[in-house]
């Protein structure tokens, strides 16, 4: 098999349930030149390198003319709006980033995620109690899907009841890391940026709002800035709020869902969480290595040749950073394919590495935690309806899209 | 073979006594369990305190955010170990394997780590170190007492010397709302550590905080009023200053005394050891049963000309006792070289300050990313060609990609594109110690792999 295919075979819908052994085979050569142009890295330490190598660009702007390919194409400059912090390079990045983290963790705010504890297990609570008189619930629409929605919608000050509006807007947004059918690509980048820029529409209308009437939340705060030195533009802000609204919305589901597949695979461990919910703290941290959210990183780029794992990446060539694999690297991770909630040294990649680092990461590991402890404690004798379940399209953003548990009765 | 079985015995039935209850001591206390050691363990000292991390003491404690006593270090695992805590060491008998504790007692040994680190220098005059108001800051009882004292709130804080120690106790004290005066016998703070171009982003940053900064003084003496309380400093410039506290940042003294007479290479620059933390005799032979570990140990590195390196560096601490543990309890080609790249960090006027490498070896740096203006940047740091340290200035998260080129012996000054590289970053200067010390001619040694027991060096020697 050669890699070229084999990369694939991986985006492929087909693998989804199990991309594993392919990311097995995409190690054996772990910087690998794809016949789409896309150098794959595969390797921990690989893969670790590049995301803190500042020859490397998260700018799709650094990209060469004829390797806009993949799963992002060329953007049509004049309809969208520029990239989030997610997409560009210090300085700007650092920019913006800085100012979006004000309101959120420290320096500035280090309590604010600290200070939801409470709340999000309410939330929780709350959608778990829906589950009463029933013998079987959708993990993912019950509970993965709308908690995370109802934490980003508190946080960011994004009333609630508009969830059915903005969902379709990320969903499109989302849709946009999709690869196949790959003659609908330019469609699906077109009705991605649409539905950015639409959603960008009306979170300006809601930062409008909350510039008059300030609550206690990200948008108020972002929106009334920090001095005039130290104050996102309205683009900035818009396009802030749209990275913080799809990001809080698209991935922690996954994290949750893929967590609970994997412990009704693991009815030990899930025993053991309910006897020490303390234990969801380490499981939520081998999860992230074991079924990353995010399980590859597509849009880097080669500012300058670059040498690596016995080959050079090129200028200006895409490059693809599959972090499940180096998750699984067994160089870097002993008996690598075993889900261990007790594992040591688990530097994973599951949140990236580097400057961009993942923003919202606190915050997705005290849901995860909340969300999987609740459900360990309360679901009577959970057990998987269909092994594998039905998967999402999205290679990049990887989980099931139903898990369906049966189980019998509630624990108040 | 005889070596092994020696190991085997060690490790099964073998009696380890640790001398230095701090990070490097636990750690190795530690990393000898973790490694299947089942002997005896015995953990010395002088300290009353069960180890505790000491990087908070000039930050986070100081600022009243975290009281003194609230910095116990984290334990990896239960380590099984009689404790003899509040005692220090007094002497080591090699012949009879005996290490002599201040209060009598002899603990045996079949095999020792040392990791007695070091002391804050004190004021050197001694009356003049007695005054109330007098400090300097190693200890958890050091900064407990000065924090004390801060909260009382001082009319002006004195700090002797603007190395890390003297810069993080100067922004803790303007954060606080002290006024400060801190002299620096140098020609700006950090100099000695990171050279003059970033030693003056460094005065940029406490002449911005409010820090009253003189540079190129000495303090020649501290003045006390009648009752014993600290009053004025005298400067060498003759100017006199007003202080009711004074702290002395001079750098430490390696706790080697104990060991005069015992016949290992000790003194004030520390113990010397081999690459494997083995103890050096007198005669520059390697000890077999004698480690160290810590602020307290010399040892060669290769990346760096194989000179005699002393790190007083967290990080340091604990990759070596790590090694010395293995070590203590493996034999012949199971042993590992202590190879770690030297890297510390600071806090300071709310910028975080990281270093890879050895900056003073450079003679040249290079701002490969960001600004020295904008107090953001990574300056990199070349000496004959090559790469060997990199400074940030809150761009921490680069310092990875910067530490594989200081092991690959990259060439420098960097050829290479990279995101935020500004005009002013494509030409080195003259990176301006006030003292440069160059390595001197030498092989070219380069180091790869990631885990311990994969690390390997490349040593090509060089052309005659």
């Amino acid at each position: 098999m050669t890699p070229a295919t084999l990369l694939r075979q991986i985006t492929d819908y087909a693998s989804r349930a199990n991309p594993y052994p392919l990311y097995a085979e995409l190690r054996k050569t772990p910087v690998a030149r794809q016949e789409n142009g896309v150098y794959t890295v595969s390797t921990y330490w690989e893969i670790a390198g590049l995301l803190q190598d500042p020859r490397v660009s998260s700018d799709m702007r650094s990209r060469a003319p004829q390797a806009a390919c993949g799963p992002l194409a060329e953007p049509e400059e004049d309809t969208i709006l520029p990239p989030s912090f997610i997409g560009l390079d210090p300085p700007e990045h650092d920019r913006l980033r800085g100012l979006a983290m004000r309101s959120f963790g420290p320096p500035h705010t280090p309590r604010r995620i600290h200070d939801m504890r409470a709340e999000l297990t309410r939330m929780v609570s709350g959608l778990i109690d829906d589950f009463q008189g029933r013998g079987q619930a959708d993990i993912v629409d019950d509970l993965a899907y709308p908690f995370p929605v109802m934490v980003i919608c508190k946080l960011l000050g994004v009333p609630h009841q508009d969830e059915a509006r903005f969902h379709v807007w990320a969903d499109a947004v989302v849709a946009g890391l999709e690869t196949e059918p790959a003659e609908e690509a330019g469609a699906r980048q077109r009705a991605a940026q649409q539905a950015r820029l639409e959603l960008g529409r009306y979170l300006a209308g809601l930062i409008e709002e909350r510039r008059r009437a300030p609550g206690d939340d990200m948008l108020s705060a972002m929106a009334a800035g920090h001095g005039p030195a130290e104050r996102l533009s309205p683009v900035e802000l818009v396009t802030t709020a749209i990275l913080l609204l799809i990001a809080g919305h698209e991935t922690t589901v996954n994290l949750i869902a893929n967590g609970m597949l994997t412990l009704l695979r693991h009815p030990d461990v899930l025993k053991r969480l309910r006897e020490e919910p303390g234990l969801a703290v380490p499981l939520v941290e081998e999860l992230l290595r074991y079924e990353p959210p995010v399980q590859l990183i597509p849009q880097r780029t080669a500012l300058t040749d670059i040498d690596i794992g016995g080959t050079t990446i090129p200028k200006g060539a895409p490059i693809w950073l599959v972090v499940a694999s180096g998750n699984r690297d067994p160089r870097r991770f002993p008996d690598p394919d075993r889900f261990d909630p007790e594992r040591r040294d688990n530097q994973h990649l599951g949140f990236g590495s580097g400057v961009h680092y993942c923003f919202g990461a606190p915050l997705a590991r005290l849901e995860a935690q909340i969300a999987l402890a609740e459900i360990a404690r309360r679901l009577g004798d959970p057990r998987l309806v269909d092994d594998p379940p039905p998967y999402r399209r999205n290679p990049v953003l990887r989980g099931p899209r139903h898990l369906q548990v049966a189980f019998d009765g509630l624990t108040v | 073979m005889a070596a092994d079985g020696a190991a085997q015995e060690f490790r099964r039935h073998g009696r380890a006594v640790v001398v230095g209850a701090s990070l490097a001591g636990l750690r190795a206390a530690e990393a000898l369990r973790e490694g299947g050691f089942t002997g005896s363990l015995t953990v010395i000292g002088d300290e009353r305190h069960d180890p505790y991390d000491r990087p908070p003491l000039s930050k986070q404690v100081l600022l009243g955010r975290i009281s003194a006593d609230d910095t116990a270090l984290p334990r990896r695992r239960a380590i099984d170990a009689r404790w003899r805590l509040g005692v220090a060491a007094t002497g080591l008998d090699l012949a009879e394997r005996r290490v002599r504790l201040a209060d009598g007692e002899e603990v045996e040994f079949d095999r020792l780590l040392i990791a007695t680190g070091a002391r804050a220098r004190p004021w050197f005059r001694e009356t003049e170190a007695a005054l109330d108001g007098v400090f300097v800051l190693r200890t958890r009882d050091d900064a407990a007492r000065l924090t004390r004292r801060l909260s009382a709130g001082p009319r002006r804080v004195l700090v002797v010397g603007a190395g890390f120690t003297g810069s993080e106790i100067a922004s803790a004290c303007r954060e606080r709302g002290l006024e400060v005066t801190v002299a620096e016998r140098g020609p700006a703070p950090l100099a000695g550590a990171l050279g003059g171009v970033v030693g003056a982003i460094a005065a940029e940053l406490q002449r911005g905080h409010g820090v009253d900064l003189r540079c190129g003084i000495t303090v020649t003496s501290l003045e006390g009023d009648m009752a014993g309380r600290l009053r004025r400093a005298h400067l060498s410039d003759g100017a006199v200053l007003d202080v009711d506290v004074a702290v002395i940042g001079l750098g430490a003294i390696r706790n080697t005394e104990w060991l005069a007479g015992s016949g290992l290479a000790a003194g004030p620059r520390g113990i010397a050891c081999d690459a494997g933390c083995r103890a050096f005799d007198v005669h520059g032979i390697v000890t077999d049963d004698v480690f160290v570990a810590g602020d307290v140990a010399r040892s060669p590195h290769p990346l760096f000309g194989y000179q005699f390196l002393s790190l007083e560096h967290w990080g340091n601490a604990v990759a070596q006792a790590e090694v010395a543990a293995h070590n203590m309890i493996s034999s012949g080609l199971d042993r590992r070289p202590h190879l770690w790249v030297p890297a510390f960090w600071s806090a300071q006027f709310g910028v975080n300050i990281k270093s890879v490498g050895v900056p003073p070896l450079g003679d040249e740096l290079v701002v490969t990313q960001g600004a020295l203006a904008e107090h953001r940047f990574v300056a990199a740091y070349g000496s004959q060609g090559r790469f060997i340290a990199a400074v940030a200035f809150d761009q921490a998260r680069w310092l990875d990609f910067y530490r594989v080129l200081i092991e690959s012996a990259a060439p420098f000054p960097p050829v290479f594109t990279n995101v935020d590289r500004r005009p002013e970053g494509m030409r080195p200067v003259p990176a301006d110690f006030p003292d440069p010390s160059l390595p001197t001619h030498g092989p070219t040694v380069t180091l790869s792999g990631y885990s311990p027991s994969e690390r390997r060096l490349s040593f090509t020697p060089a052309r005659a």
